[in-house]
């Protein structure tokens, strides 16, 4: 076996070493009637070239060479080569949690780096060194708000991702806390008077997402506003990275519960991801997740270490604020040398370029028929309104290998035939023509304005 | 000191300082197409909610951020460098073709909500690999959604309440042995499950007759790491087993240390009821500093219906695709699939192990722990004397007596040119030293790591001060934590 070190002469010198005169009795301690006395059931040894062919055949079946419209919480940005250069050092890719500070400053100083980066994006004072997504991000920023609060229910947002909201029931069931859900208005955000019906003074936090899944950029400070009378806690997630750039952070946020994957890490099928929980220095004791920190040597030199690990699992156990122990380093580290790489001006150019080709892809749309939503800013998502079954358009559209936007009727059957659409900076003009083209192309497939009215006065 | 040359010898370390410290206005990394369609006003479009102004993020150019990363790469230790024997960690070499496969085109860029009729390529990656999970551990199902070891544990320990609601009573209670992780006690308490104490006999194993006492109709599950956190196996799993089924309990298992049994036994045989692996241990994905990690969950039958959604099937055309509709089910843990890039990485390890490959990494796993236990029996306390598979436990009972304690010789470790053992865990022996080498240490590197420790035992006698200040090689020394603690600096922010 090619990644084991040994000959056959070692292993005998090893086991003689120990006294032993066969491998099997090193396996004594098993019961011998659980012992496997057959070969496991699984494919035999394979080359490393047909390793990568089996790889690169499974690529061929899985949408290679498509243009897709596709956002809803993963999102195709282009990632700089060196992101994958630099994370494939060894030094940092085969490394572990840095507990050993004295050989671990590499990745330290990074995530230092990172928590940063992510409070200047945010405008929140402390960031931790990353949880396992956006989903678990959001739900663990809750829980966090009702550790605070010491209140136990929470207000969800109807226009937070759906499986994020999936995530949040499934964490809160066993924890005894209610949730109610805030649905959304005509301009897409989420409704205030529904809000304020019901929010009580057992709210612990209310969460929205911002941009929303619509792709609507929410009145933050309104919500706050409400959510504070109150004294509850607005935990704000945000899933799309790249609108940091343009978009104003929730700044009136308690907790802000990120998804970094736009920042330069592949799409992969929906993971691996970087979650972030960003918030107030006076609530980092309640925050879960890893922290480094600033200090010194013997010598006065500055360094880092993890720090305030007394929240943590392995010293806390059963009173710790989350039983999170791997996070997602290698990720955050993409997603650091993402930030470092577009830094002041080129997050807000990037930014800029998903605005405008969201801009021109939602008039071409709204020429042909309905775009929801319009009453409020939008950054680089949007849903059209068709009469045709999204789904019907998007057997047509894969046709000429162009993935449609995402249907809506599974999450959202009160906006019927409706789809969610992306573009990035890699959406091309002819791209949104083609695909705009070709939803158009059934005649009466698209609603019109004048069919809308009609229907109306009808 | 006369053993440092043989493994590491020093050269120049770059000095490097934080990114923002070196940006300046008008520099830049980046560089975008022209817009090929109409630019925009963005106070138009955007109101108030425009943002005018990214802070102190850093303006720099392509060079210096690869020099910024590359320099610092080079503090770190890594499995790449040598030996990186932390117990209970499992750091075994990544191979290099995982991570190429897991860049090819299709599988990086796949999005996870494109049309299952396009994506038949990664459900067959996940086909697979749960076929073969399933086999090795000889359970029923499996889910691949936990993006970590713990996420696992939470994922499993929702399975365990639901099987006993529907059984008409949720419990109360889980057994968790006194060596066990702190993520087995954090988890329970996620889940609302009070945390009950289960102590180690004189061999270091599950006490039968305390958990004979223990065991009672509020117990939902014990959750037991085999082989546990000394590296030893629960010889009398089926009587364990027994004890909890007898009364309707369930047995959880860590799978933290699979390594030690792939392909030599499987926990499903056992009377395991649900359990975890963790994909970054035993199946190479790489740690990467401290994850992206993978907590697929193993379960027999009769917790089947409680799985995460969505769940893999096969259709009645025999395409792949999910099941979305599971009215039993936990409830989705996560957002998408699990942590799919690692999949990838799993399956190609496994095929390039095949089945004989597998029994062979396990065997030399196990063999390699024993090589060392025998070459540092008598110079290191052996606290407990049972047999060890893949990991060994020694206390420094013996250095204690001159001052230095495990951690010191962990430190002093590192001027040999190694990374250090795992200290003070498990709890229960006082100043441990775990040490697991993994299959991946050739005998020569483990004779340095031998005669590494036995040096630094010589120095504990002779020069113990030495061994106090270790390590005296790495560009900072120990870091001072209480001030770090006390005084929380967690960002960098400008000076003036």
């Amino acid at each position: 076996m090619r990644y084991l070190p040994k000959s056959p002469a070692d292993r005998e010198a090893m086991l003689k070493a120990i006294g032993l005169g066969s491998v099997d009795e090193l396996f004594a301690p098993i019961p011998a009637e659980y012992r496997l006395s057959r070969d496991l059931k699984v494919p035999r040894q394979m080359a490393e070239s047909e390793i990568v062919d089996y790889f690169r055949q499974r690529s061929r079946e899985n949408g290679e060479g498509y243009t897709s419209f596709l956002g809803a919480g993963a999102y195709a940005h282009y990632r700089p080569v060196i992101i994958d250069s630099l994370i494939s050092r060894g030094e940092f890719l085969t490394a572990y949690t840095p507990y050993q500070a004295e050989i671990s400053q590499g990745t330290l100083q990074s995530i230092f780096e990172f928590q940063t980066m992510i409070c200047e994006l945010t405008g929140m004072e402390v960031a931790n060194a990353s949880m396992y997504d956006g989903s678990t991000a959001a739900a663990e920023a809750v829980m966090m708000a009702v550790r605070l609060t010491g209140r136990r229910s929470v207000i969800v947002a109807r226009s937070l991702h759906p499986e994020y909201r999936e995530v949040l029931a499934t964490y809160a069931t066993h924890q005894g806390m209610p949730l109610s859900v805030a649905g959304f208005g005509i301009d897409g955000r989420v409704n205030l008077e529904e809000i304020e019906k019901a929010i009580t003074a057992e709210t612990a936090a209310v969460l929205i997402q911002s941009p929303n899944f619509f792709g609507t950029i929410e009145d933050v400070a309104a919500i706050a506003e409400i959510a504070h009378k109150h004294g509850a806690m607005l935990v704000v997630s945000i899933a799309e990275a790249v609108s940091l750039g343009i978009v104003e952070p929730p700044r009136q946020a308690d907790v802000i519960a990120m998804e970094a994957q736009s920042f330069g890490v592949p799409m992969g099928f929906g993971g691996p991801y970087c979650g972030v929980i960003a918030t107030r220095e006076k609530f980092v004791r309640q925050m879960p997740g890893r922290l480094v920190g600033q200090t010194v040597d013997k010598q006065g030199k500055r360094g880092f270490v993890l720090t305030l690990a007394t929240r943590e699992q392995h010293i806390r156990r059963e009173k710790a604020t989350s039983n999170i122990c791997t996070n997602q380093a290698l990720v955050a580290l993409m997603v650091n040398i993402f930030m470092t790489v577009y830094g002041k001006d080129g997050l807000r150019e990037l930014a800029k370029q998903n605005l405008a080709k969201t801009a021109y892809a939602s008039e071409q749309f709204a020429k042909q028929g309905k775009v929801l939503f319009a009453g409020a800013p939008r950054f680089n998502e949007f849903v059209v309104q068709t009469t045709e079954d999204p789904y019907a358009i998007n057997r047509r559209l894969l046709g000429h290998k162009v993935v449609g936007g995402l249907p809506l009727k599974k999450f959202y059957p009160e906006l019927g035939n409706a789809a969610l659409w992306c573009c990035t900076e890699l959406t091309t003009r002819s791209a949104i023509d083609t695909a705009v083209g070709l939803v158009a192309e059934r005649e009466g497939s698209v609603r019109t304005a004048q069919e809308e009215a009609a229907e109306v006065a009808r | 000191m006369k053993h440092m040359t043989r493994k590491a010898t020093r050269h120049v370390n770059q000095n490097e300082g934080l990114i923002f410290e070196k940006s300046s206005a008008g520099k830049a990394a980046w560089k975008l197409p022209p817009l090929d369609v109409p630019p925009v006003d963005t106070s138009e479009l955007l109101g108030s909610s425009e943002r005018k102004d990214l802070g102190n993020m850093p303006e720099v150019s392509e060079i210096e951020i690869i020099r910024h990363f590359t320099r610092l790469s080079t503090w770190n230790y890594a499995i790449d460098l040598g030996m990186y024997p932390l117990g209970s960690c499992t750091m075994k070499y990544n191979p290099r073709v995982n991570e190429a496969v897991a860049r090819v085109e299709g599988i990086a860029n796949g999005h996870p909500y494109q049309p299952e009729k396009i994506s038949q390529g990664a459900l067959k990656i996940f086909k697979t690999l749960s076929e073969c999970l399933i086999e090795i551990t000889g359970m029923d199902a499996i889910t691949l959604q936990p993006a970590a070891g713990a996420h696992g544990e939470m994922t499993g320990l929702l399975m365990v309440r639901a099987y006993h609601q529907s059984q008409g009573n949720a419990r109360k209670k889980i057994l968790i042995p006194d060596s066990a992780h702190g993520t087995n006690p954090a988890t329970a308490a996620m889940v609302n499950y009070a945390v009950e104490n289960l102590k180690s006999d004189s061999r270091g194993m599950v006490d039968i007759a305390a958990l004979e006492a223990q065991m009672n109709e509020d117990v939902a599950a014990l959750m037991l790491t085999n082989p546990n956190t000394l590296g030893v196996f629960e010889q009398q799993i089926h009587k364990i087993a027994d004890i909890l089924h007898a009364k309707g309990g369930l047995l959880y298992m860590d799978g933290a240390n699979m390594n030690a049994l792939v392909g030599k036994v499987r926990p499903g045989d056992f009377g395991v009821d649900v359990m975890h692996l963790n994909l970054h241990k035993t199946f190479s994905t790489p740690h990467g500093g401290g994850g992206p990690g993978s907590g697929p969950v193993a379960i027999k039958k009769k917790l089947e219906p409680f799985l995460p959604t969505p769940v893999l099937i096969t259709k009645s055309d025999g395409t792949l695709g999910f099941e979305y509709s599971r009215p039993q089910s936990v409830g989705r843990v996560r957002a998408f699939y699990g942590n799919f890039g690692m999949f990838v990485r799993a399956l190609a390890y496994i095929q390039a192990n095949g089945p004989d490959g597998l029994r062979q990494t396990t065997e030399d796993a196990v063999l390699n722990a024993n090589y060392i236990r025998k070459g540092l029996e008598g110079t290191y306390d052996l606290p407990y004397s049972t047999p060890t598979m893949h990991e060994v436990v020694f206390s420094d009972k013996l250095q204690a007596k001159k001052g230095v304690k495990t951690m010191d010789i962990a430190k002093r470790l590192i001027d040999y040119g190694f990374h250090p053992y795992t200290t003070a865990f498990p709890l229960i022996v006082p100043g441990a030293l775990m040490i697991e080498p993994t299959e991946s240490e050739s005998k020569e590197e483990m004779d340095l790591f031998v005669e590494a420790m036995k040096s630094i035992a010589e120095e504990v006698e002779e020069d113990p001060q030495t061994v106090l200040d270790a390590p005296h090689s790495t560009r900072v020394s120990r870091l001072d934590e209480t001030a770090a603690a006390r005084k929380p600096v967690l960002r960098w922010k400008p000076t003036g």
